[in-house]
């Protein structure tokens, strides 16, 4: 399938956002093809969360558009608006599960609203999801408090996933987790992206995640995407920070490999 | 792509082969989970039975979940199950299904009504030991805090304590005004309404005053500081117990009660009198202002009427109440926001319960001191 001829899954342009006088993003622009995952990086309290939240509308913006899977969200009527919910999926960094839910009925919940299935299906969906990002049934009847922050962000992801979304937004999706976890996550992240056509739209600090999982990496730098490309065109990039970001020690280590 | 999903039966002698065809999402969940159903039964002595998938036009996980369960309950049955010209792509997502749910999930054991009703009927008797037990705790901590401060007066944390007091006395000072003006005026008006009827409109000055002096005034304050800053106290306090915000506190090594606390209830203690005070004055305001508007008292007659009613007895009883009501709707409050646990619905009850009981024990207290204060004669 020729995918470029398909279709963004999301389109930025000219993007500005700030805060009072303090400008975040600078006229940024950015496309992600339907069916690839993309990486976003950039230095800690660059933008990456701001304009992760701008895209999907809980922040607003001072100028440019965005299109989410070909629907403006600043045109689009209510129904359309609500129609989108459906289609992405969204892991926060701190999980952001219904605390007074169990992490069982946490992924439920989108199913419960949006489809009609009976209670046993529904269990068995559930279930079959927690175990999806490593989870066992017992861990499903604890509440968000009770879990650990490893596991909370695989209820999450559970959670984003639950209606087999078009798109998932991940902030951070492997921080915190121990290398063989993160590998796990990485893994079927990759696998529910070739199965289902999925396009993922990842921020992330995590090296290993940008090397095995992302088809293109964007690097953020300034409130501007500085570089973007397969991690080749990242290394061959000359921007000092992406330049200090792929060729530092850590990074080396990784890519020689 | 949104095809509507189908699962038709092609049999052949001791072969039964369906055919999968659509689109096998989460948005025909419906129709899909019927078929499914009704083709887990369709089988009858078939010994081998396969889906074709070559008509699938898509798949998530719901489809391959149910055409995973549909195999499974075939195979339990004892038939010989597959898939057949099955799409590279989909490949990985049915593998992926295939190793979930493999564990039968044990059972739920339903109790009996009258004993799980016993049951908590029970645990919130328990329950209640353990309120009185939390609330005599505080009570103990915060002794122990003031007794330490009191040894070591450069700890007291100052700056929070005028901020506290400002929060809730001088901030609610307007509300507290308007609130007991009114309630001063409404009583005047109900006297004068009913004691007209047999010529006592002087006595209404009385009725007013030593109402709002000894038992109503200082009441209405404590009730709506109850409601307005007892509240917040439990929330700020169990939203900083759920971020864990009291932990690193108490891991740097400072008590939380001497840090959080003690400054809270002692802003509390000095703002209800300084707000039983004002709120009082409102109410008599309110009663002249009623009796010369609506009752036909001048305020010359409504003032020497009010020298005659009250002495300084009736006002002290008022205010000797404030600084108890305080302590109990302080200690109640902070207590209550240490028992928030991590979820937003205990927050959310922890407060409730917080203002719930704050305004019981006042109401309890203002009748014990109202039988104290007749046995000794004030």
């Amino acid at each position: 399938m020729d995918r470029s001829s398909e279709p963004m899954a999301i389109r930025v342009r000219d993007l500005v956002v700030g805060f009072g006088n303090h400008i975040v993003l600078d006229h940024l622009s950015l496309d992600v093809r339907r069916g690839e995952i993309l990486g976003l990086v950039g230095a800690s309290g660059g933008g990456k969360s701001v304009l992760l939240r701008t895209v999907i509308g809980l922040l607003p913006k001072q100028a440019g558009s965005i299109e989410v899977l070909s629907v403006d969200l600043d045109r689009a009527d209510p129904q359309e608006a609500h129609a989108i919910g459906r289609r992405w999926g969204i892991l926060f960094q701190q999980g952001a599960l219904f605390s007074s839910l169990t992490a069982r009925q946490n992924v439920q919940f989108p199913m419960r609203e949006n489809l009609h299935l009976s209670d046993k299906l529904l269990d068995e969906v559930a279930r079959a999801k927690l175990e999806m990002v490593g989870l066992t049934d017992d861990d499903g009847d604890k509440y968000p408090a009770e879990l650990s922050g490893g596991m909370t962000k695989r209820v999450g992801l559970a959670r984003a996933l639950a209606l087999d979304p078009e798109i998932v937004f991940l902030d951070e999706p492997t921080s915190g987790l121990d290398p063989i976890a993160a590998g796990a996550f990485d893994a079927l992240i990759k696998t529910l992206q070739q199965t289902l056509g999925l396009t993922v739209f990842m921020v992330t600090h995590d090296l290993h995640s940008l090397n095995a999982v992302c088809d293109r990496i964007a690097a953020l730098a300034d409130g501007k995407i500085v570089a973007v490309g397969p991690m080749a065109t990242l290394l061959a990039s000359n921007h000092p920070w992406v330049k200090s970001y792929f060729q530092g020690e850590r990074a080396r280590a990784l890519t020689r490999s | 792509m949104n095809l509507e999903p189908g699962l038709n039966s092609i049999a052949s002698a001791e072969r039964l082969e369906f055919a999968a065809v659509g689109s096998w999402t989460s948005a025909h969940s419906e129709l899909l989970e019927r078929l499914v159903d009704t083709a887990a039964l369709q089988v009858a002595n078939a010994r081998s039975i396969a889906i074709n998938m070559a008509g699938v036009q898509a798949l998530d996980t719901l489809g391959a979940w149910l055409l995973e369960r549909l195999i499974r309950s075939w195979r339990e049955r004892g038939h010989d199950a597959a898939f057949t010209s099955l799409p590279e792509h989909y490949r990985g997502l049915l593998e992926e299904v295939r190793r979930l749910n493999l564990q039968a999930r044990p059972l739920r054991v339903r109790s009996n009504p009258v004993i799980s009703t016993l049951e908590s009927l029970g645990r919130t008797t328990i329950g209640f030991r353990g309120n009185i037990l939390a609330f005599l705790e505080m009570f103990g901590a915060l002794s122990v805090a003031l007794t330490r401060v009191l040894l070591r007066p450069l700890g007291f944390r100052l700056t929070s304590a005028v901020h506290h007091l400002h929060r809730v006395a001088w901030q609610a000072i307007p509300i507290v005004l308007l609130i007991t003006f009114l309630i001063g005026g409404i009583i005047a008006q109900q006297g004068f309404f009913h004691f007209r009827k047999f010529g006592a409109d002087a006595y209404v000055v009385d009725m007013v005053s030593i109402l709002m002096m000894r038992e109503i005034g200082v009441l209405i304050v404590a009730i709506m500081v109850a409601g307005r800053s007892g509240s917040a106290f439990t929330a700020e306090l169990g939203s900083m117990k759920m971020r864990e915000e009291i932990d690193a506190l108490r891991t740097m090594g400072f008590d939380p009660i001497e840090v959080l606390i003690l400054p809270r209830i002692l802003a509390l203690v000095c703002a209800l009198p300084i707000l039983t005070f004002f709120g009082s004055m409102a109410a008599l305001y309110g009663a002249g202002l009623v009796a010369w508007l609506y009752g036909g008292m001048s305020p010359e007659i409504f003032v020497a009427r009010l020298r005659e009613a009250i002495s300084v007895t009736h006002f002290e009883v008022g205010m000797i109440k404030a600084p108890f009501m305080a302590l109990v709707i302080g200690v109640v409050a902070c207590s209550e926001g240490l028992r928030v646990k991590g979820s937003a619905e205990s927050l959310g009850r922890q407060t409730t319960t917080s203002v719930v009981k704050s305004i019981f024990l006042v109401i309890v207290l203002d009748g014990m001191f109202a039988i104290f204060f007749a046995s000794i004669g004030m």
